[in-house]
């Protein structure tokens, strides 16, 4: 086959089929972009492709007004579920990776399975039961639900971390004289920083991507952004150029820890795979 | 970059026996308690429930429990509806796994060769995995209008100005092969990450392996054919299974493409209509649990698998 | 990421939540109290809790009309509107199953008029029969005898019709038909006539369809064009069954009319369709009268840019769906949603909501000069014409039985098999029986 023998032109064919993967990777946010920008005027679907004649933000400000009421909502359901979730996940994951009993070992994989199963399994009791104890409808009944289902990922993550740390820092605080509390607040915590990072950006990230929760336990008025898209793109009054601009839009605050925290969030994408 | 340079999977640091009555063990569990609980009721009792609402005859606004054995589920094997929502799983999961692992692999192999921009192309490679299925369903859904004749827009418009016009089809809305026209966008969502994943592999393959195999004499693609695959096979394992699982769940992403209609139908959403919108809540049970069982049969020899080699290490 | 860094990062997001959660309280605290204030106001002042899921556009705008009306007629009672919303009534209905199991139910709630409210609460003993106020308003003298029977079960009425929505009407390009010298058909036959004519001039898809809901859509016009009311109504109520030869006949026609439907039918929304015929890239569309509003909101003249007529096949019919009113049974404020219903089915009630939501009253008294030219004619037909149901609407199946019709009729358009289509459409009877 091809002898690849000098490293300079190796390199350079390369490049080829990456910049034409990268084009496929783009086409979505370019016809996003592209058509927010253009004025109402300028849209149609036979020149979606065209790039806009200056920059109008029309349709920006249509999707605006259209989403702002419940990207408001987002906030308020993920800001608390990645807040909870990522204490919640740090006391589990160093109970089980440094302050095991008996039975740790079968506790884990238990709260581990959660992680993987179809949501369509429990959905009838959850509807009831949020209902019955009155918290269907409103932005925390969403959040206790994010938090609850995040806890296999959520401890799963801490719980590999801790395991990194050597057991003689434990031992040594064991010998200064402090408790589980003591251990974990003064010794544990401040190394375990940067899973907090990979743990709130998984859970930001999937709270704001999540429609299946959201559609069955929120009213309109606290509708996330994900079900008041997915209504916009329905109705159809809205016109297309719109939907595209609010895609953006909902989709902007992911893209921005994407962009700045790329390296937490890979590493929580890395462990879904169960691995770190 | 993380990946790179993990560590190895996490391992038990020592053995925990001996201390089952001291007040440090009751901490421990003390502190753990209200996350079980919570998944034991929200995971477990709640699959417990809808096993119940499986085996009942509720069909309804009101809850019935009348026991009816299996019918639910042998119902659901007649079912000409759940049929197609096999098939079109099967088809989605086919054309998504081989398509993120094709190019998943493809693109971490371009970018194992020690690139410059390597940074920015996996970056590139990798964003949509930030955005929801309900986004890339909106967008996907204008990309591939199937509008024909002179309405003809999205990808179609781009193939029919580039002379392409044997590329121009009507997407989705084929027959029967609708389904895989959706997995297009859940492969460019997912096969980033599957990249990410064969990237993080190929670089634990020592370098002195490759070395010592072009020393005897192989081609590069011998390399890679000899000894590099059997040493990622796990990761490809890996990669299945994520996928997979995933597969068997997609919603959001055919809801925001296509809606409700049968011939995109799958059987997650076939729960959610004929639970919320028909009141079949015992087959919208029934379907639940036998998208659980399928998820089950798929994860749970993984995780067994997983949990325990990492306790031989 | 320095640790002092990312110590900022995090105390940043815990001030975020602590304002998130006092804002959480806000809504929380107002979306409860809907559900306690029926508990807590048992012995304080009067209100009524409608429970609705009309939360956007004309709708919403109309029920806020009405519920100004009802201030001016019942200024002591406070109205309590419980509009939850949420996968297109879904969600909220979803809701209110869970309230009615807890026995908390509202007073009244908001449904289409006929089998989706019969078949789903009074099979459940949930709503109370209202012959009572019926004769006590006067209501059978302003409504059209022919829909009694339809919001009826077991000679008991059961819901307050607010508005009137026509499911059977042909939306048509006058340019189109014009140049190709066809005349508005009259019959299916016409109906076929002119579709082969208008596909012979090169028109691939001369009739627009959507998304698989407007299939059904179609598909009930069309059969009730074949079947005639008596035939229709027959289906419903059990006189005529499911597999007799009409109904072959019946889908038949469906079937033939599907193949001048667009191929894209299926990526398309309803407005999608029927800017095609706009646009003179089809010729007819068959939708529901909601569609004039659609056309007069893109300010297109009535008349000139599109035209519009009985489905063919089905003048002197008028296949209606409305929205209405029911009184729970038990309601925590009887009295209270009496008095919303009295203003419910008033003729001030509905010539307040009516204009707004861009339909007509289910009264045939409304005041004329508040509607528009379709508007009016299509008062003038609900007047003189026979009433039947429409199915995609839920006037004559239940929830359960429509979602088996609809299983069947999207595996109906993957294989076009009509003897298999009917088969299916008996089992759905018994399945949902």
């Amino acid at each position: 086959m091809t002898t690849l023998s000098a490293p300079g032109s190796r390199r350079a064919w390369v490049y080829i089929p990456l910049t034409m993967m990268a084009l496929f990777y783009l086409v979505p946010l370019y016809v996003m972009l592209n058509t927010g920008f253009k004025s109402f005027d300028e849209v149609s679907l036979s020149t979606m492709w065209n790039l806009p004649s200056g920059f109008a933000f029309d349709n920006f400000r249509a999707a605006w007004e259209a989403l702002r009421p419940n990207l408001w909502n987002s906030v308020k359901i993920v800001v608390p579920a990645a807040t909870i979730s990522s204490v919640l996940g740090s006391v589990n994951g160093f109970v089980l990776a440094k302050w095991k009993f008996k039975g740790a070992n079968i506790v884990f994989p238990v709260l581990l399975f959660g992680m993987f199963i179809p949501y369509q399994a429990v959905l009838i009791p959850l509807v009831t039961f949020m209902s019955k104890i009155g918290l269907a409808g409103g932005t925390w009944g969403l959040v206790l639900v994010h938090v609850i289902y995040g806890i296999p990922i959520t401890t799963l993550i801490f719980r590999n971390y801790f395991a990194t740390i050597p057991e003689t820092l434990i031992e040594a605080a064991k010998i200064d004289g402090a408790g589980i509390f003591g251990t974990f607040t003064r010794i544990m915590l401040p190394l375990a920083i940067p899973s907090f990072v990979v743990v709130y950006i998984w859970q930001f990230t999937s709270a704001w991507n999540d429609f299946l929760f959201a559609v069955v336990l929120t009213n309109t008025e606290n509708w996330p952004v994900t079900v008041a898209l997915n209504n916009l793109a329905g109705s159809q009054i809205i016109a297309w150029n719109v939907q595209m601009a609010a895609s953006f839009l909902a989709a902007v605050p992911t893209l921005l820890i994407y962009v700045f925290l790329g390296r937490y969030f890979l590493s929580g994408m890395m462990s879904g795979a169960l691995k770190e | 970059m993380a990946v790179a340079s993990a560590e190895k999977t996490a391992r038990p640091t020592r053995k925990s026996r001996g201390n089952f009555f001291t007040l440090q063990h009751w901490w421990g569990i003390l502190w753990v308690l209200p996350s079980l609980i919570a998944v034991m009721v929200f995971v477990y009792g709640f699959i417990g429930w809808t096993a119940r609402v499986s085996v009942s005859a509720w069909k309804g606004l009101l809850a019935d429990y009348t026991y009816v054995g299996f019918q639910n589920f042998t119902d659901l094997a007649s079912d000409q509806r759940f049929a197609i929502d096999v098939q079109n799983t099967a088809i989605f999961t086919v054309v998504f796994v081989l398509g993120c692992l094709g190019l998943g692999l493809g693109l971490a192999i371009l970018l194992d060769k020690g690139i410059r921009a390597e940074g920015f192309y996996r970056s590139l490679f990798l964003f949509p995995m930030a955005i929801s299925f309900i986004v890339t369903g909106v967008v996907w859904r204008w990309l591939m209008n199937p509008a024909q004749g002179d309405r003809l827009s999205g990808l179609n418009l781009v193939f029919d100005k580039l002379g392409l016009d044997f590329l121009v089809n009507s997407w989705h809305g084929t027959p029967t092969w609708g389904i895989a026209a959706v997995a297009i966008p859940a492969v460019w969502q997912m096969s980033g990450y599957t990249m990410a994943l064969y990237l993080a592999g190929l670089r634990a393959v020592p370098e002195s392996l490759r070395e010592a195999a072009r020393v005897d004499g192989a081609s590069e693609l011998q390399v890679y054919r000899k000894v590099v695959m059997p040493l990622i096979r796990p990761v490809t394992l890996s990669a299945i299974i994520i996928l997979g699982h995933i597969s068997l769940k997609v919603f959001d992403l055919i809801i925001a493409m296509a809606g409700k209609q049968v011939a995109l139908d799958v059987p997650a959403i076939y729960m959610w209509t004929t639970t919320f919108d028909g009141f079949f809540f015992g087959r919208g049970a029934a379907i639940g649990i036998v998208l659980l069982l399928s998820v089950a049969v798929l994860v749970i020899p993984y995780l067994w698998y997983t949990l325990r080699q990492e306790s031989d290490t | 990421m320095t640790a002092k860094k990312v110590f900022r990062f995090v105390a940043v997001l815990l001030a975020l939540t602590l304002v998130a959660a006092a804002c959480g309280d806000d809504s929380t605290s107002t979306t409860d109290g809907d559900s306690t204030a029926t508990t807590l106001s048992s012995g304080g002042a009067d209100e009524v809790e409608v429970f609705s899921w009309w939360t956007g556009g004309g709708e919403a705008a109309g029920l806020d009309a009405m519920i100004a009306v009802f201030a001016n007629t019942d200024p002591d009672i406070t109205f309590v509107n419980s509009a939850v919303a949420g996968g297109a009534g879904t969600n909220a209905r979803a809701v209110l199953a869970s309230r009615l199991q807890a026995n908390d139910p509202p007073d009244s709630w908001q449904g289409h008029a006929g089998q989706e409210l019969i078949g789903t609460y009074v099979a459940a003993d949930q709503i109370e029969p209202l012959n009572f106020l019926y004769d006590q308003e006067g209501w059978l003298d302003v409504m059209p005898e022919t829909l009694i029977p339809l919001i009826s079960d077991g000679g008991n009425i059961y819901s307050v019709p607010v508005n009137i929505h026509r499911a059977n009407v042909l939306w048509t390009n006058p340019t189109v038909l014009a140049d190709n010298g066809i005349d508005v058909p009259a019959t299916l036959d016409d109906f076929f006539a002119a579709l082969d004519a208008l596909k012979a001039a090169g028109m691939d898809a001369p009739l627009a369809m959507g998304e698989q809901w407007t299939s059904m859509h179609l598909m009930e016009t069309i059969m009730l064009a074949s079947m005639g009311a008596d035939g229709w109504n027959g289906l419903w109520d059990g006189s005529v069954s499911w597999d007799s030869a009409d109904v072959t006949a019946a889908l038949e026609a469906f079937d033939k009319v599907l193949g001048y439907t667009n191929s894209d039918a299926s990526a398309l929304s309803w407005q999608d369709a029927g800017q095609l015929v706009l646009d003179g890239d089809a010729a007819f569309n068959i939708m529901g009268d909601w569609a004039e509003g659609f056309y007069r909101e893109l300010g297109m003249e009535p008349n000139v840019d599109f035209g519009w007529a009985p489905v063919p096949g089905t003048a002197g019919l008028f296949q209606f769906l409305s929205d209405s009113f029911v009184l729970a049974k038990n309601a925590p404020h009887r009295d209270a949603a009496i008095a919303w219903l009295t203003v419910a089915g008033s003729l001030e009630g509905q010539d307040a909501f009516n204009p707004v939501k861009g339909s007509i009253p289910a009264r045939s008294d409304g005041d004329r000069s508040l509607y528009g030219e379709y508007l009016l004619s299509a008062m003038d037909d609900w007047a003189s014409d026979t009433v039947v149901g429409s199915l995609t609407h839920g006037v004559v199946a239940n929830d359960s039985w429509k979602s088996e019709i609809d299983s069947a009729l999207g595996l109906f358009l993957l294989d076009r098999d009509v003897a298999a289509f009917q088969t299916a459409l008996v089992a759905a009877q018994t399945a949902s029986g």
